[in-house]
């Protein structure tokens, strides 16, 4: 007798106090992920920053397979958790970053980055619950991200947005790869200044140092 | 399930990436921030997508192809920012935000300061 009112009740507008089981793994998952993504902001040892970072990525994974978007939660784990950590990781590697324990982590301002993040945390979450309390996503029936649906849609209605993304890429690696090679190319100008100088103006010392400093270069 | 869960989540995420964005000191723990800032913008798109797409109100799945995009600049981005960064630390020997002050090459640096000093060298 009370069974039926309460659920077209809960199908017309569930409550949150009833939650259903994907929202209860939802609500775990996103706490260990806000938590990983805590510890990330304010650990001291850098390179535990980039592991806790592959368990919020990898949590958020987590949540896209259960918004049932398949495709983008394996596109997350493989680009990054995959790839984008793996560089990070180099880069903290590569800048000589502290193994252990680092005491200026955080600058002086972090009390007030502190206060700015937790008002704009608190109006952005005010004004979703505000805004989205009574809305209600509709999770069964097919998956709407398989790697079919997201692929029908990708090349059928974007892509020429798709083929400008592969140049921009190209153009970030080829950027890259100039970025890095920067350096090489900045030493060289001086000797070939100083080159055109003792061209013009003959002195021994000079033109005893340089072929010398050019050997050194190469 | 509620949109109001994917959607705090993301709003809190944005916010942990944001408080780093503006507390860190190292570089590449600011590039993370900014990754963190980027997820959560990934996950209210795919939320949204997936009740729209519900509601029958978007058939062309634009969030997750907005998400599919987003990830690869990201992806594109990291390694910008990576390479800059290591060519800062190349430079100046440090990645600490706060003690890179300068927008230019100092006199004492190699640059166009030190040939035009080796020039009056030369001249004299």
């Amino acid at each position: 007798m009370s069974l039926a009112p309460t659920v077209s009740l809960a199908a017309g507008h569930p409550g949150f106090l009833s939650p259903t089981g994907v929202e209860i793994a939802f609500l775990l998952v996103g706490l260990v992920t806000f938590g990983a993504a805590l510890v990330t902001v304010t650990t001291r040892q850098l390179v535990h920053a980039a592991l806790w970072l592959v368990v919020s990525l990898g949590g958020l994974a987590v949540e896209y397979l259960l918004l049932t978007a398949e495709f983008i939660a394996w596109v997350q784990v493989l680009i990054y958790v995959g790839s984008v950590v793996v560089l990070l990781l180099f880069g903290l590697m590569l800048t000589k970053a502290p193994i252990g324990r680092s005491p200026d982590a955080d600058s002086g301002n972090r009390w007030a980055a502190l206060t700015v993040a937790v008002a704009a945390a608190v109006a952005l979450v005010w004004v979703v619950v505000d805004a989205f309390r009574t809305t209600w996503i509709d999770l069964n029936g097919p998956a709407a991200g398989s790697t079919r649906v997201t692929g029908e849609s990708l090349f059928r209605n974007w892509v020429l947005p798709f083929e400008a993304l592969s140049v921009l890429l190209l153009a970030a690696l080829v950027g890259a790869i100039v970025l890095s090679r920067k350096a090489k190319a900045e030493s060289n100008p001086p000797h070939v200044n100083s080159r055109g100088v003792t061209e013009s103006s003959p002195s021994v010392t000079d033109s005893g140092i340089h072929p010398v400093e050019q050997e050194g270069a190469r | 399930m509620h949109l109001a869960y994917p959607a705090v989540l993301s709003a809190l995420l944005f916010c942990t990436g944001l408080y780093g964005v503006l507390a860190r000191r190292n570089a590449i723990l600011v590039l993370m921030s900014v990754e963190l800032m980027l997820n959560a913008v990934n996950l209210n798109l795919v939320a949204f997508d997936v009740w729209l797409s519900r509601a029958a109100r978007d058939t062309l799945h634009s969030g997750q192809a907005l998400t599919l995009f987003t990830i690869t600049i990201a992806a594109a981005e990291i390694g910008i920012g990576l390479a800059i960064v290591l060519a800062v630390y190349r430079n100046r020997g440090t990645s600490d935000i706060d003690k890179l002050r300068d927008t230019a090459e100092g006199p004492g640096t190699e640059g166009p300061g030190s040939s035009a000093a080796e020039k009056a060298e030369a001249t004299a």
